[in-house]
């Protein structure tokens, strides 16, 4: 969505200095309902994932997740998010270029433009390529005719995938990088030094964990889509399936064994990325306070 | 000093450039980096080429309908049925995420108990969690034999209560991390002296710190709000999908995609399309409000 959604070094780090006023019994009063509600609606749900991924054994499990369907919806996973991050990285980089290092007119407008994806659903991000690329959309008989295949089909959804991850590197680099300024820059230029020596000896080296950070979101992201893809895949089994595709598909089929050990592979990688998302965080926090002091 | 030299330096870049090359990058200021034109230029390509041109197919079609058409689409009951339900839900979602967000956020910043660090990390689960893994799982939970719905008197899954649960799942991190670090910078003095000044913890709570709050959780409401609207994922498998009970309207989408209704799958989402950026707006003015809250302090 617009606005900033505050995850980022932007934040101030946890405070354990501010000591509460209140009284010992309110403190654990709260905790306890804050606690008893997390747990309710993420600690159970994804304990859950784990024991129903077990349920019927070592070997089921091991079999859910390694006959020729799953592996090739892993792959056909792991090659979806291998196009969109690195492409929707060099576009985050170069945006946050233009909009923080230059004063133009519309830049608002800019921003807001490439914040639209979260404003959209994502059943219609996957709507907007069939009406672009299917049979009936606008170049779907010049598509036909030479033979190309887009919906139903693989760059279906590296499209629709590339669509929804496009505003997650570009808004985490954007703040940082307006916050940083220009002066360092100017004075590699004024030095001599070109553009790109610049970009990778001055900027690169300012902005790399909020660019690994914003890379980490849109990963997770690009991984676990499921509106969008699922609009465009044409669900072919072995051919056009993501993980997330094919959890749906056992889970229908009421194979639930498999389709929460497909899951517990998604989830491990979920608490991998919130792991390295916490350290990306330590390590921006680190750097802007050298940089402060 | 930054300030200081910077203004030096455009005074020599006046004097040395002239009128000539201000005029010729009319829109834009002069700036001695490079590389404008390229990044601009790749900038506006790639959003041309994967959000506008895409995007624009939703007017291009809609526009091809005749206007009873379109209303008779958007007006179906089955379709209000499903407005009525996503607005609801989120809604409801929205609330209890307001309300617990307001308390996670506030036992983050303020108290200290084991496992505070794993807990903040665990916050941002529904942002990484796949959606697909969060629908069964959380089916799974709050079925008549789940933990949780085992023990609960009512019916959650396949009703309107079951899809409120997913959208509090989505929506959970919204209010917590906007609303943590206004906690984080608001001052214990003026709690201090509002206490010393014979004000109750409450009173103090009432007239100080929710005051401060408010903005930061109502944008985050407004967030978590708007992206309920759209979600798909998490709730199609707890909402069983009954036609006129529990069909969200992106399943509404999905459905009429299905039967390869493009018109109709068009005018609704033409429909969720003007909501959201209406949303877009509301939310953009609120952190308008809040920001100019905190210049006037």
């Amino acid at each position: 969505m617009g606005g900033n959604i505050p995850l980022g070094f932007t934040d101030t780090p946890l405070g354990s200095s501010r000591e509460a006023a209140d009284p010992k019994w309110v403190q654990w009063l709260l905790i306890s309902i804050a606690l008893t509600f997390l747990g309710l609606f993420l600690i159970l749900p994804l304990v859950t994932v784990f024991v129903q991924a077990f349920e019927k054994g070592i070997a089921v499990y091991l079999e859910a997740i390694t006959n020729p369907e799953a592996l090739s919806a892993i792959k056909l996973t792991i090659l979806v998010a291998m196009i969109a991050v690195p492409l929707n990285a060099l576009f985050g980089i170069m945006a946050a270029w233009a909009i923080t290092k230059f004063q133009f007119k519309g830049k608002n407008l800019l921003i807001t433009l490439i914040d639209l994806p979260f404003a959209v659903s994502p059943v219609i991000a996957g709507l907007i390529f069939v009406l672009l690329f299917g049979s009936q959309g606008l170049f779907g008989k010049w598509l036909f005719a030479n033979d190309i295949k887009i919906i139903f089909a693989v760059p279906g959804i590296v499209l629709a995938t590339i669509f929804v991850t496009l505003p997650f590197i570009a808004r985490e680099l954007i703040p940082l990088m307006q916050a940083q300024g220009t002066s360092e820059e100017e004075a590699s230029i004024t030095l001599g030094a070109g553009g790109w020596k610049t970009f990778w000896y001055v900027t690169l080296p300012n902005i790399k964990w909020a660019l690994l950070y914003g890379m980490i979101l849109c990963n997770a992201r690009a991984i676990g889509e499921f509106g969008a893809v699922s609009v465009v895949s044409g669900h072919i089994r072995g051919l056009t399936n993501t993980m997330p595709l094919h959890i749906e598909i056992l889970y229908g089929e009421y194979q639930f064994a498999a389709a929460f050990a497909v899951a517990s592979l998604m989830s491990l990688m979920a608490i991998f990325t919130l792991i390295i998302k916490s350290i990306l965080e330590w390590h921006g926090k680190r750097q802007m306070s050298i940089e402060n002091h | 000093m930054r300030s200081i030299s910077n203004k030096q330096h455009e005074n020599e870049r006046i004097q040395v450039m002239g009128l000539r090359k201000s005029k010729k990058t009319g829109f834009k200021k002069y700036s001695i980096l490079p590389g404008f034109g390229l990044t601009m230029g790749y900038t506006m390509l790639y959003l041309s080429i994967l959000v506008l041109l895409p995007l624009s197919m939703i007017i291009f079609y809609s526009s091809q309908m005749s206007w009873p058409e379109f209303w008779d689409t958007v007006l179906d009951p089955r379709v209000v049925a499903s407005y009525k339900l996503s607005f609801g839900a989120s809604l409801a979602a929205g609330v209890i995420n307001m309300v617990f967000g307001v308390l996670l956020a506030w036992v983050l910043v303020r108290y200290s108990f084991p496992g505070k660090k794993i807990i903040d990390g665990l916050v941002d689960l529904p942002f990484a969690l796949p959606t697909a893994v969060a629908g069964i799982a959380l089916t799974t939970v709050y079925a008549p034999n789940g933990w949780v719905g085992s023990l609960l008197g009512f019916k959650v899954v396949f009703t309107p209560i079951g899809v409120v649960i997913a959208l509090t799942f989505i929506g959970l991190p919204f209010v917590v991390r906007m609303v943590q670090p206004v906690l984080q910078s608001l001052e214990k003095e003026v709690e201090e002296a509002s206490a010393s000044l014979g004000a109750s913890r409450f009173q103090t709570f009432r007239r100080i710190i929710f005051p401060e709050v408010l903005p930061a959780a109502l944008a985050g409401f407004t967030l978590a709000f708007a992206r309920s609207l759209g979600e798909y994922g998490s709730v199609v498998f707890i909402s069983g999908n009954m036609p006129l009970k529990t069909e969200i309207t992106p399943l509404l989408i999905m459905t009429k995609l299905e039967q390869y209704d493009y018109a109709g799958a068009t005018a609704i989402a033409a429909v969720m399309l003007v909501t959201s950026f209406m949303l877009l707006f509301i939310i953009n003015f609120i952190q308008w409000w809040t920001n100019r809250k905190f210049i006037s302090h």
